[in-house]
């Protein structure tokens, strides 16, 4: 397996995840990240070759419902619940560097 | 009074459904302060509800097989209008615009809502002490833990706050605190439950269950709650077997294993194994046929648990962004003010240690390079346990193994170290690996007088039996320890 997950690593991750770590935290997770990923090591015993993946217990595929039209959340309730709202539309800072 | 009795005395105009949550509400008043199993309680919906239910009696209408039962709900489950937090800051204000699947059929059945119970943030933990709200204590010695991750349910149904209360169980989060707590929790069939409405942690794992304090209240419960569910694609299609069909049939010529790798894994204190074996005598007096099976890759569930309930719940708390609902921390003065500034600064404040802990551990065991060693491997490792499940079912009808390492461990005490918190899981994760059900039974204490548990594993959609063989074994149990805040002694 892989070597020992760096402070680097932790820092890529957590920029990846959007979780902003201060230097004290990003100490701390790198230890502690590295021993749960060590103690995931056992399973190195194990001979997987051949073994298929389980990615979900139930044998489902593609669960369709019959295509009729039913009442969904009211939207006034729904943009009720979120922190900015302009124009009945989700309102957020600016992206891509473009003037407010 | 078990919620079976309190529903049959509602129903016949015995008792009213108020004097019952009165009666609830009551001991809430004088405990909750000590324990803290409780987010929210809701006294006046309740009281509501209660009323309600008992106008339908006085109307001769049918109030349900749940009717005047006070139930507790783990507060990752949505209830319209009413705060759901998991325990979390970055659902600060955030109020569900639905119920979910789960709620609907309490309602429908003339059960009473009491509260929404503490639990570890987003479910992730083993003591509810993970939780933005402070920690949940246990009702049998307030210096310990409940348990979690649903703490707080299996606190409430222990100290009588609840006859019944509802629970989620990723990787042990119902049955562990049940052991803790001196209750009966169980994790039914993946599937059999709807979790229309339960905040996912890992989805492919998740699964809505029962607390109680009895096996005949825990199928009860279970019974009104099951069922396909058009609102989730992952709900079972068929009729769900019956978990109360056979609980006084007893076990003569049920065939029972004793998980051996289970029974003697890592860290398993030794009254623990005891009362296992004392299990497996009571079960084999009563006319079990028991004796000893291996599952060998069980041992290994706790590995892959902790690279696949990660990743997925790396996924599924990618939604609190602070766009839609909940939290939004806007930048500081001066800094980059823009959305991925604003992303950044809401989910750091918002979520808690163990939280961003396992996002990042699942984001890096998903990441580039990394993810057939860890998550592609931890897949494979799932399909060995459910073949070695497959081959021992072929011989025996339900295994039984321990719930959890100890009994009730003190507050703080393993706060420190991950690892050691999460070694509370390995007896309880092997079934939401393989999707099977398993049930946590009181049996005895330990060498410090707290209860201990027992669990009862069967093969998917084996509820039937495992309630047979469940009740058969709380029959056979030795006297259970008394909650301190119900006048039980001190622990020793």
């Amino acid at each position: 397996m892989a070597t020992r997950i760096s402070a680097s690593d932790v820092a890529h991750v957590a920029r990846l995840a959007r979780l902003e770590l201060t230097g004290e935290e990003l100490d701390r997770f790198t230890g502690q990240l590295g021993a749960v990923l060590e103690h995931a090591r056992d399973v190195e015993a194990l001979d997987v070759a051949g073994v298929p993946p389980t990615a979900h217990p139930l044998p489902l595929v593609n669960v369709l419902r019959d295509d009729v039209v039913t009442p969904s959340l009211d939207r006034d309730e729904v943009l009720a619940q979120a922190p900015s709202v302009e124009s009945h539309r989700f309102r957020v800072p600016r992206i891509l560097g473009e003037e407010p | 009074m078990t919620a079976a009795g309190i529903a049959a005395a509602v129903r016949s105009g015995q008792r009213t459904a108020r004097s019952v949550l009165e009666e609830h509400l009551g001991r809430i008043a004088a405990a909750e302060a000590d324990v803290h199993a409780f987010n929210l309680v809701l006294h006046e919906s309740a009281r509501a509800a209660a009323d309600a239910v008992d106008a339908a009696v006085a109307a001769g209408r049918d109030p349900g097989v749940l009717a005047g039962v006070p139930v507790a709900l783990k507060d990752n489950l949505c209830t319209r209008g009413v705060p759901t937090t998991c325990s979390s800051r970055i659902l600060d204000g955030w109020t569900p615009p639905y119920d979910a699947t789960v709620v609907r059929r309490l309602a429908a059945e003339g059960a009473v809502v009491v509260g929404k119970t503490n639990l570890d943030e987003f479910a992730m933990g083993s003591s509810t002490e993970n939780s933005a709200f402070g920690a949940t204590r246990n009702p049998h010695d307030l210096g310990r833990v409940p348990g979690g991750s649903s703490g707080g349910s299996a606190a409430a149904v222990a100290a009588g706050f609840a006859a019944l209360a509802l629970g989620s169980d990723t990787g042990g989060s119902i049955r562990q605190p049940a052991a803790l707590c001196g209750v009966v929790g169980a994790k039914p069939t993946y599937g059999l439950v709807s979790r229309y409405g339960l905040i996912a942690f890992a989805s492919s794992l998740d699964q809505i269950g029962p607390f109680a304090g009895s096996v005949a209240d825990a199928a009860l419960l279970l019974d009104a709650i099951s069922g396909p569910d058009p609102l989730d694609s992952t709900s079972l299609r068929d009729a769900p077997p019956p978990a109360s069909a056979r609980l006084g049939a007893g076990v003569d010529g049920l065939r029972v294993g004793v998980v051996a790798e289970l029974a003697a894994a890592e860290g398993i204190s030794a009254d623990v194994v005891a009362r296992t074996r004392e299990a497996a005598d009571a079960l084999a007096a009563a006319g079990a046929k028991v004796d000893e099976v291996s599952v060998p890759a069980a041992v290994y569930g706790l590995s892959a648990y902790y690279l696949i309930a990660p990743a997925e719940a790396s996924s599924n708390l990618a939604r609190y962004d602070g766009v839609r609902y909940g939290l939004r921390e806007r930048g500081d003065p001066g800094g980059a003010g823009d959305i991925t500034d604003m992303y950044l600064k809401t989910r750091s404040r918002g979520f808690g240690a163990e939280v961003k802990r396992r996002i990042m551990l699942g984001t890096y065991a998903l990441s580039a390079g990394y993810y057939d060693a860890y998550y592609g491997k931890a897949q494979r490792v799932r399909t060995l346990i459910i073949r070695d499940f497959a081959a021992a079912y072929e011989r025996f009808d339900v295994l039984l193994a321990p719930t959890a390492p100890s009994t009730a461990f003190a507050l703080g005490e393993k706060t420190a170290d991950p690892i050691t918190m999460y070694l509370n899981d390995v007896c309880t994760i092997p079934s939401n690996l393989a999707g099977h059900p398993a049930i946590s039974v009181p049996f005895g204490c330990g060498d410090d007088g707290l209860p201990v548990g027992v669990q009862v594993l069967a093969p998917a959609l084996g509820e039937t039996v495992m309630f047979q063989a469940a009740a058969a074994l709380e029959a056979a149990a030795p006297p259970a320890h008394v909650p301190v805040t119900l006048g039980g002694g001190a622990s020793q």
